[in-house]
């Protein structure tokens, strides 16, 4: 295709905890990709699964050695989506904002040969690029096929607890929402009848940048919630079907969850909480 | 409560399984894990049976299709398999039949155990082949289904009362259920299944999967991913074969389904 039919390559970046990797998870991968085809404006080239740190001290998080085994072995399957280790392998917890940044950054280093090799920075070096959504500039590169434009764009795949969650207090920066809305997008999966609309309907900032947050409805109930398959672990209940077979398969080798599993940072403070209540002290 | 004094039971679904999704499978592990936490069942087996061609439902594809995938999703389960007894018979068969038929079955299998266990010298009976001689307690056999299954009881010409009848009093329903839905409220809205209510089973269903097989036929139409929500062997066989398209959509479209032709003809002789 040629003209303006050109199409903006997305990656796919799916932050949690992933504890454990669920259909559902997945699913939100597929949704997404579908949807962006179906728009003919872009071409997802990627999906990444990138699990937290357990630094996050979320109640119930098992180690990220299980969570991130569990994700490859999910994904190996797949022709296009992986697993990324590099955030649960930072020693303190990251914010998504990084996170995002990061694999941005990785996709115009040159570091691995890839069709992105040549892609040159949009703005004069030394500037903080900014990514902006809606450039139309088709930018001459060597290498890319005729029918790419621009860079590619990371986009945060998500749920719509994930896109509500914005709303709990010292949750996240407001700084960092918009700038994950502002220079790079979110895509967000949720059930017909959902009130995610509402909610960005009551932001000014998600409404100022709507156009960069794109609602994928799943007609397809599937609400494989992973504190669901741990409840159904710990009474002893299958879970299969509900997960990739190699995962439920480790699961059961590791007896990796339990009620013990499941008291894990029971009372501690969750990471972003904690950091920002110390940040406004300061 | 030791498993050998467990009654052995057997789980059978029919259904059309057009195509055998996800969610199928799960209806079998609910049930399995509700039926022994009530202490009083083993579940030695299950069996999907899928409808023959005969049943006249729109879309539906050709049996030896939806046998193969059902095969083929169910080659990692050590315990559910595929009957095709129902999809080869030269017309519909009412599932009463199905269930009696599997019912013998059992008993036909059982039996011939028996006499291969009398012909055995002791020696070479391991522990446990004697367990299992001993463990003459016949085997119940249940149909499993879903919520919506239970209503169609309703719907004017599709059952005969008296197989309704059959059907929960002589071997019982395992009905799965959604959170939300309330199948105890219909049990109670109809006398004969209040009745035998003892013999329906309710299982909720709390980790909402409603993968419906329509929504699988359409999202394949329109070239949408079903990756997760059906297995990838299952997704493969579709691919090659090129099984659902909008023209296998159309299939007995406006055709009136098998049991309310016949129901209907035997209940006004004078229609044509």
């Amino acid at each position: 295709k040629e003209g303006p039919d050109q199409k903006t390559e997305v990656v796919l970046l799916a932050c949690g905890s992933f504890n454990p990797i669920t259909n559902m998870h997945l699913r939100l991968f597929e949704l997404a990709r579908d949807y962006f085809h179906e728009t003919g404006k872009y071409k997802v080239i990627k999906g990444i699964i990138s699990p937290v740190g357990d630094a996050y001290k979320k109640k119930g998080l098992i180690s990220a050695n299980h969570r991130v085994t569990m994700a490859k072995l999910a994904t190996k399957n797949s022709d296009w989506v992986e697993v990324d280790d590099w955030e649960s392998s930072q020693s303190e917890w990251l914010e998504t904002l990084k996170v995002l940044r990061y694999h941005h950054q990785k996709l115009l280093s040159p570091d691995p040969p890839n069709s992105l090799q040549n892609a040159i920075p949009l703005t004069k070096p030394g500037r903080k690029r900014k990514q902006e959504p809606n450039r139309h500039d088709p930018v001459k590169k060597k290498n890319q096929g005729p029918d790419i434009k621009g860079v590619p764009q990371v986009k945060l795949l998500c749920g719509s607890d994930m896109l509500e969650s914005f709303g709990i207090p010292n949750l996240w920066k407001l700084e960092d929402i918009t700038e994950i809305v502002e220079n790079h997008g979110l895509v967000c999966i949720s059930r017909a009848g959902n009130s995610v609309q509402k909610f960005i309907y009551e932001s000014d900032i998600l409404w100022k940048h709507k156009n960069n947050i794109h609602l994928v409805e799943e007609w397809i109930t599937n609400d494989i919630s992973s504190t669901k398959i741990r409840r159904a672990l710990r009474r002893g209940q299958s879970i299969r079907y509900l997960v990739p077979d190699v995962v439920q398969a480790y699961i059961e080798k590791n007896n990796l969850y339990s009620p013990e599993s499941e008291d894990r940072n029971a009372g501690v403070v969750l990471a972003p909480l904690q950091k920002h209540a110390s940040d406004s002290k300061n | 409560v030791r498993m050998k004094s467990r009654i052995p039971l057997i789980l059978l679904a029919c259904g059309s399984f057009n195509p055998i999704t996800n969610m199928h499978m799960r209806l079998f592990e609910l049930a399995r894990d509700h039926l022994h936490q009530t202490g009083q069942y083993q579940v030695i087996e299950g069996i999907m049976s899928p409808v023959n061609d005969d049943y006249g439902k729109k879309g539906l594809v050709s049996a030896r299709h939806r046998i193969a995938m059902a095969k083929l999703a169910l080659e990692t389960s050590d315990w559910i398999r595929v009957d095709p007894w129902e999809s080869e018979q030269e017309s519909w068969t009412e599932t009463i039949k199905v269930l009696r038929h599997h019912y013998n079955e059992s008993l036909r299998l059982l039996q011939s155990k028996k006499e291969f266990m009398k012909n055995k010298r002791p020696i070479e009976r391991s522990t446990e082949d004697s367990l299992s001689y001993q463990h003459s307690v016949l085997p119940e056999l249940k149909l499993l289904c879903g919520a919506d299954f239970l209503q169609t009881f309703k719907t004017p010409n599709l059952w005969k009362e008296e197989h309704i009848k059959e059907i929960v009093e002589k071997f019982g329903l395992v009905c799965i259920s959604r959170a939300g839905s309330d199948p105890a409220q219909y049990i109670n809205e109809s006398d004969l299944l209040t009745k035998f209510q003892h013999n329906i089973f309710l299982v909720k269903e709390w980790i909402q999967n409603e993968i419906s097989a329509t929504q699988i036929r359409y999202a394949l139409c329109r070239g949408l991913s079903v990756k997760y929500l059906v297995p990838d062997s299952v997704i493969s066989y579709i691919a090659h074969h090129n099984i659902y398209t909008e023209e296998s959509e159309r299939r007995n479209e406006g055709d009136l389904l098998q049991p309310l032709k016949l129901h209907s003809t035997t209940v006004n002789p004078l229609n044509d």
